[in-house]
């Protein structure tokens, strides 16, 4: 029986078609993947089935009930619920009250604490997570924070439960809490529709996957009868295999040298780059990859340890003193660290150039200014209808070549990116993945930050892997592998507890 | 593609929509008054404005990189009574005007202190600066007037270059040299990076904290600038000079379409944004309509203003030409 079909459904933003005559149907009790690249239509089709924006053209049949302009609030009623993954918790109040938070239990006219965190600790125990339902959200981990989430999207009663990559911010532990969290609702009759960009995950979980491209309906088939290979052409509608490019020469001489690094959720790392390669950064998340990122960039503080850059001493004091010196950085977070989005295309490259467009005048050449931003733009493919374009309106791939068109106009000659693909569709990714190893042979020093195992295997010259904090491993080519990866990722867990994604 | 146009001109309309707005008043009075279309009702509207004129320069460039400046009206207030004491006492006018401009900028760049350095909000450090300065202001005068300097001085504002008078020929300066900073240089840049998005900024090498330090500094600068016009223009320094003036300076900014969260806006449109602020007093007075309705109608308008922009926001998600 179908719980859900969609009928004709379009919707299109001023000529846009974000989802173009979509139709497909989703069975009762059947967990029901979408696949697609960024700007598939996936976010789109979300919306309209939680009632955030309404159709151009056509509905959907939820339970037996038509519905072409559905509001939020008839969502919620029909029984239709959303898992974000921007949170909607408030850090301020406790786990309990966040999971009741709008539909308390009540003792007369105050709230039933005492109830509401027994229903909460039934509910943890049931799923086997071990969480306090009197700590404050503020406390926990992001990871810890997500389960929270989704903890409180399931505590009420639902038909239909969409989750949007749930499972992004998750360590290896949480997201197999969140496996039972599945099982749980899937026993209990519930519809889940399932995003997400692991396949694996996808493979591993659903029922029946159906595929969009480009705004367009692509197909969908029983998750049995796909393989990874067939679902990867079906998104991105063509034959694409995972193509790692290998670096042309040996890298040349050290660049760069950290030694017994300490800093915001640093222990004693060290390790050395050189020219020409790309030394890929393993871990979980919270593993310190990023803090040790942004404390080599100058962006938070060191406590001790040793930098030498070139064969100088170099103490980061701030990202302008770290550009200077060389260092560009990638950022994971393009939305928030990389872009300014409310600037265009053509203003976000040259921003940290402005001194050269300026050259010793007092005001800034136009001239120059798209001379330079254009050149980034054709050199990297930026697809932009013009360098006049805001950022806001680009897609993932095209905004993180505008971050990385900014390092490059900087000239770094070492290079950070910190998860450089992610959130970016696969096609994309394959240009990302050619430019990096482009920049290394032309003798640019690279880390990698990567918690996409595929990519980090196959992009890296050589891995080390950090663990709550720790450098625990290097491995070069010859060694590497997942299992010796996340082997060495959660070794220092053991040691320091479970409270490892702070 | 016709829809297109059609969203085209809804945006455009959206960001311009406030000349119609000037335009409109500016009809509505004449056919009130048969006096207001004049050439000389423009010049005592544009005299009018110069100080908040002046004052929203410095505005403009705070709340663009997201900030908000509330001690710009007490700050006019203690370079007003202070300029007064010092050519009382005998300090060459000069050397007063250089004294109280240091002074100015000096106290803008506290508000840069608290922001930066203790992390204060900008509304509750520059809002502890306004009411300390005020006090300053009434301490420095004793709570009265302060009258008897050389009378040079007031040609400052009251003397004019044929028909314009120098506060309009003043404001007209400080808007084309600001403008010229947001436009034109890399500090403009900055400015609009930071309100557009801080982390971002620092992370691209940009000096945040610097810039920050300077648009305090330049608003209280002008805001001193300001208070220097109003001592020429009463020709006494009084301890309550400027009170409020950072209510009609930010209405003026909002209502010329600058984002209350910064990182948007156009300078050009907060000339039309203060004209329409003097517009509406210089009308309101006009047509005999008392001070205390006119205070409602401020308030209202600065709502209103706000309210215009987050609609107009909302449209234009909607409304995306590519």
């Amino acid at each position: 029986m179908d719980l859900l079909k969609i009928d004709h459904l379009s919707k299109y933003y001023s000529g846009v078609k974000a989802l173009d005559d979509i139709s497909f149907s989703v069975r009762k009790g059947e967990i029901h993947a979408i696949c697609g690249e960024n700007g598939a239509g996936k976010s789109t089709l979300i919306k309209v089935l939680t009632g955030a924006i309404h159709p151009t053209k056509g509905g959907f049949e939820f339970d037996g009930k038509a519905y072409d302009k559905m509001t939020p609030h008839q969502a919620m009623e029909a029984g239709i619920r959303a898992i974000y993954q921007e949170f909607t918790l408030i850090p301020y109040l406790s786990i309990a009250e966040n999971l009741f938070y709008g539909h308390e239990l009540m003792k007369g006219v105050v709230r039933d604490s005492e109830a509401m965190n027994r229903r909460t600790r039934e509910l943890c125990e049931e799923i086997g997570v071990d969480l306090n339902p009197r700590e404050k959200v503020e406390a926990l981990g992001i990871a810890q924070q997500q389960i929270v989430e989704i903890l409180k999207a399931v505590s009420q009663s639902a038909k239909l439960f969409i989750m949007d990559e749930p499972t992004a911010p998750l360590t290896l532990k949480e997201t197999k809490i969140f496996f039972r969290i599945i099982e749980k609702l899937k026993a209990e009759g519930a519809t889940i529709i399932y995003i997400s960009h692991r396949l694996e995950e996808i493979f591993e979980l659903s029922d029946s996957i159906t595929v969009f491209c480009d705004g367009k309906y692509v197909v969908t088939k029983k998750t049995e009868e796909l393989d990874k290979k067939q679902l990867i052409a079906y998104m991105v509608g063509r034959e694409l295999g995972e193509n790692y490019p290998r670096a042309a020469q040996r890298p040349g001489e050290e660049v760069l040298k950290v030694e017994n690094l300490n800093g915001t959720r640093l222990h004693d790392v060290s390790f050395s780059l050189r020219k020409g390669e790309i030394l890929g950064f393993g871990g979980l998340i919270g593993a310190g990859r990023t803090e040790l990122a942004r404390a080599i960039f100058g962006a938070d503080k060191i406590t001790g340890g040793k930098i030498t850059l070139k064969g100088k001493e170099y103490k980061p004091k701030s990202p302008a003193a770290a550009l200077r010196a060389g260092i560009g950085l990638i950022p994971e977070d393009r939305k928030n660290q990389g872009l300014i989005m409310e600037m265009s295309v053509k203003q976000n490259i040259s921003i940290g150039v402005l001194d050269e467009v300026a050259n010793k005048k007092p005001y800034l050449s136009k001239k120059r200014e798209t001379e330079y931003s254009d050149q980034y733009i054709r050199e990297l493919k930026i697809k932009t209808p013009a360098d006049t374009q805001l950022v806001k309106n680009l897609s993932g791939g095209n905004q993180q070549k505008v971050v990385l068109a900014k390092m490059m106009a900087i000239n770094c000659d070492i290079l950070i990116f910190d998860e450089p693909t992610r959130g970016i569709d696969v096609g994309a990714k394959q240009e990302i993945y050619t430019l990096m190893r482009a920049l290394a042979d032309d003798g640019k020093a690279i880390i990698m930050i990567s918690s996409e195992m595929p990519e980090l295997i196959g992009m890296s010259d050589r891995i080390a892997v950090m663990s709550n904090g720790y450098h625990v491993a290097e491995l070069g080519r010859e060694e590497f592998s997942q299992e010796k990866i996340l082997e060495y990722a959660s070794s220092k867990l053991v040691l320091e507890g479970n409270n490892n994604d702070k | 593609m016709i829809n297109d146009r059609r969203k085209t001109m809804v945006n455009y309309l959206l960001d311009y929509g406030i000349v119609i707005v000037l335009v409109a008043l500016m009809v509505i009075f004449s056919i009130a008054s048969d006096k207001f279309l004049s050439a000389s009702t423009l010049f005592t509207i544009l005299r009018q404005v110069a100080v908040t004129g002046i004052i929203s320069v410095g505005m403009t460039f705070v709340m663009l990189t997201g900030g908000i400046d509330l001690s710009v009206g007490s700050i006019a207030g203690v370079v007003s009574v202070l300029g007064a004491v010092l050519m009382v006492a005998g300090v060459p006018i000069f050397g007063a005007v250089v004294i109280c401009l240091l002074l100015a900028a000096g106290f803008g760049f506290v508000n840069g202190i608290c922001v930066n350095v203790f992390n204060i909000p900008p509304l509750i450090g520059t809002l502890g600066v306004m009411t300390s300065l005020r006090g300053v202001a009434y301490l420095i005068s004793n709570g009265v007037p302060v009258y008897g300097f050389d009378e040079g001085f007031k040609y400052f504002a009251q003397g004019s270059v044929g028909p314009i008078p120098y506060p309009v020929i003043l404001m007209a300066a400080v808007f084309l040299v600001g403008a010229f900073i947001l436009m034109k240089t890399r500090t403009g840049r900055y400015i609009y990076g930071v309100g557009g998005n801080e982390e971002a900024s620092r992370l691209s090498g940009v000096g945040v904290t610097k810039i920050k330090y300077l648009v305090y500094t330049v608003s209280g600068l002008l805001s001193g600038l300001a208070g220097l016009m109003l001592l020429a223009r009463t020709n006494s320094g009084q301890p309550s000079a400027g009170t409020g003036y950072e209510m009609d300076a930010i209405t003026a900014v909002v209502l010329g379409g600058v984002s209350i969260a910064g990182g948007k806006g156009n300078i050009w449109l907060v000339i039309v944004g203060v004209v329409i602020m003097g517009t509406l007093s210089t009308g309101m007075v006009m047509n005999n309509i008392n001070d205390y309705v006119q205070q409602v109608i401020k308030g209202i308008v600065l709502v209103a203003a706000v309210a215009f922009a987050q609609f107009s926001q909302k449209v234009k998600a909607n409304n995306i030409v590519v």
